[in-house]
């Protein structure tokens, strides 16, 4: 079976930590951090299926920066801005970042349930086409294909 | 009030420029017409002084031409030859043939004795001793008389030249025809009121004048004032009227002619240029006037346009800034409630999740819990729902360019309307202008704008009555007109009605989005919406939507 590994980035400790309980409940494996530098720290030592990330985290990093940054170090997890109003600006930048989607607070989790499986199934597409595409290099390529694939495997 | 200040600058500017136009203008009209004049008198003056001088000159080579002859005639014979009648007649004869103007010719004697006579009328053997120029020919040697009656009770004059033969002297005397000077004076009678005669130095007039005045009565004119050569004098007439006399003397200062002139008919020719200028500087005031009030008119025109223009686009500057300040504050709002009602939502839905767990199951208060649950869930969707309003838009941010026809999309929400106008007995009543362009637009945020107007203009009706919705366009933009006969916005609220939040409706029935939601919509389009409305008579929403034309696929 296919882990999924998501995590839930933001920076209200009640709505994390309730989403938590909510998330093992279901027996979805997720981690929740308060904070983008906790999201970045744990991103460069375990890889996730998808980031469901709080736009405005007042007091640090806030959301737009650090979804660049996430982009930076696992480029293929697919992102999921969670916003408390649909501000143009933010929205269509995120999006522009690479964001798969973005939804609006308040959110019943079986929605944002709905766009996570959205976004995974998404990267699962991404990841077959992907594996093929190694394949296909592979066969081409021998040489350069070994390289690549050990950093994924990582 | 603005009307007054405008139309005191009108009158200002008018004034001003009539002042300084006018100045100038007829400054130069009198000042022209005075020096005209008085070039005008000058060459008057000039003129009659010649006038008179050539008159004079003519009168005085007349008269001694025959002095001339007649003194040759008496040189040239003695007194026995002359004496002789026939002879004289011959004489006179020869006379009259190189001078003319001889009416007789007589040779008197040293007694006085009229010895011979040639001539219409019976004068022989006349004594003249007693005359006083017999003297003073006899001693001055030639005499010219004033015009007198004499015998014959005809005015006339004589000239008479001396002789002396042996010691004693005769006299050769001779009438002239006194109308040969009339005529040569009344031919410097010019015009219609000018006036030529001769009077002698006592003031008695010695030609007929052509208007008052009896030939040998005196006349009213002083020969005093004349003195030198030719002189000009003015002088009133009897009617007060101003009379130019230039009066020349001549026959040794004798006789003097006078002749009159009326300055006025002179300057006639004057007075017709002074009417011209009249004409000409009226006019051009005229013209003037109606020039400067005409441009002035459409100078403040121009400025009341420009000024009302102006008035407006503050309004909106001040609207839009407003609307941005709200909207800025609405989004900062809606972050702040947003993330509460997550907390909550996720609480709730945890509650939730707990229920599920079999011991809660046999909980007396099971469904109440539930029940709850559902009711807090309920409420924070019914405020998220709020402020997802105010933002305008859930989902979409951004409008989807479609090729939109405004008449098509007005009939497509007039038909979801319809049916609930009709149950109340409103008339929706449509007046479309044909062939609208066709623009890249969002027809479904456009069909929410028209419901939304609408729905508020069968609100404010109520029961019964009757919307009017039609459009209009040109070149750049579309205009859709939605007139209500309802109660009507009051004048005060006019320009809150935009604002959110805020509503006249019953508590529960409208949050008062509905406007200010339009309002973004419209705005972001690049359009603009406004209301007209007089309390009791219904409201007019005129919204305004710039063409922008699809692009060509």
């Amino acid at each position: 079976m296919y882990y999924l590994r998501i995590l839930v980035v933001d920076d209200e400790v009640d709505f994390l930590d309730t989403l938590m309980n909510r998330l093992q409940l279901r027996q979805i494996k997720a981690t929740g951090v308060a904070s983008g530098e906790k999201a970045l720290e744990i991103m460069r030592q375990k890889r996730f299926d998808a980031v469901i990330l709080d736009v405005k985290m007042p007091g640090g990093m806030d959301g737009i920066e650090t979804l660049r940054a996430m982009k930076k170090i696992q480029p293929l997890t697919e992102i999921i801005l969670l916003t408390g109003y649909a501000s143009k600006e933010t929205s269509v930048e995120g999006m522009e970042l690479g964001a798969f989607d973005y939804v609006l607070k308040p959110i019943k989790l079986d929605e944002l349930l709905i766009k996570i499986g959205e976004a995974l199934e998404a990267k699962s597409a991404h990841d077959d086409k992907l594996r093929k595409g190694d394949i296909k290099k592979l066969i081409r390529f021998p040489d350069n294909i070994y390289t690549q694939g050990k950093d994924e495997q990582e | 009030m603005y009307e007054m200040i405008y139309r005191r600058l009108q009158n200002k500017i008018i004034l001003l420029t009539l002042l300084v136009s006018f100045t100038p203008l007829l400054i130069l009209g009198v000042t022209m017409y005075y020096q005209f004049m008085r070039s005008s008198r000058a060459n008057t003056e000039s003129q009659i002084k010649y006038r008179a001088y050539a008159r004079a000159e003519a009168l005085n080579r007349f008269l001694k031409e025959r002095t001339a002859i007649l003194g040759a005639m008496a040189d040239t014979h003695n007194i026995s030859e002359i004496s002789d009648e026939t002879r004289l007649a011959r004489i006179f004869e020869i006379m009259n043939a190189r001078c003319g103007a001889f009416v007789d010719l007589g040779v008197i004697d040293d007694q006085g004795r009229h010895i011979a006579y040639v001539g219409p009328y019976d004068l022989k053997g006349r004594n003249y001793f007693d005359q006083p120029w017999f003297a003073e020919v006899v001693s001055k040697g030639a005499y010219m008389s004033d015009v007198y009656m004499g015998y014959r009770k005809m005015p006339h004059f004589i000239i008479a030249v001396r002789r002396h033969e042996n010691w004693k002297p005769w006299i050769l005397r001779a009438t002239i025809d006194p109308e040969i000077l009339n005529e040569i004076v009344r031919s410097a009678q010019i015009g219609k009121t000018g006036d030529a005669y001769i009077i002698n130095r006592n003031g008695v007039y010695e030609t007929q004048p052509r208007f008052d005045g009896r030939i040998l009565f005196e006349s009213d004119l002083d020969p005093n004032l004349f003195g030198g050569q030719v002189d000009v004098v003015e002088l009133k007439d009897k009617n007060g009227r101003p009379v130019l006399c230039a009066g020349s003397w001549l026959k040794n200062n004798k006789w003097l002619l006078v002749i009159e002139q009326d300055p006025a008919e002179l300057m006639e020719e004057l007075f017709a240029v002074r009417y011209t200028e009249i004409l000409i500087i009226s006019i051009g005031l005229m013209a003037i006037i109606l020039t400067t009030i005409f441009t002035t008119r459409i100078t403040v025109k121009h400025l009341k346009e420009s000024d009302k223009k102006m008035v407006e686009m503050n309004a909106k500057l001040v609207q839009s800034d407003k609307m941005a300040a709200i909207g800025k504050m609405a989004a900062g709002v809606a972050h702040e409630i947003n993330n509460p009602l997550a907390v909550i939502l996720q609480k709730t839905g945890w509650i939730e999740d707990l229920l599920e767990e079999e011991e809660f199951q046999e909980s007396e208060n099971f469904k109440e819990f539930r029940l709850s649950v559902l009711k807090i869930e309920e409420h924070v969707e019914r405020a998220r729902k709020v402020v997802h309003n105010m933002l305008g838009f859930a989902r979409k941010m951004e409008p989807r360019l479609e090729d939109v026809d405004i008449n098509e999309t007005l009939n497509q929400t007039i038909d979801m309307v319809e049916n609930y106008a009709r149950i109340n007995n409103i008339q929706i009543q449509v007046d479309f202008t044909k062939d609208l362009p066709i623009i890249a637009s969002d027809q479904a945020q456009l069909q929410q704008v028209f419901l939304n107007l609408i729905n508020n203009a069968i609100d404010a009706i109520g029961k019964d009555g009757l919307i009017e919705i039609t459009t209009d366009c040109n070149d750049t933009e579309i205009y859709i007109n939605f007139k209500d006969d309802g109660s009507g916005i009051a004048e005060d609220v006019q320009n809150k009605i935009f604002d959110p939040f805020y509503t006249t409706k019953v508590t529960g029935k409208g949050i008062g989005l509905g406007l200010w939601v339009i309002y973004n919509i419209i705005n972001k389009m690049g359009g603009s919406i406004k209301v007209q409305s007089v309390m009791g008579h219904g409201a007019k929403f005129i919204v305004t939507i710039p063409v922008v034309k699809p692009e060509k696929k």
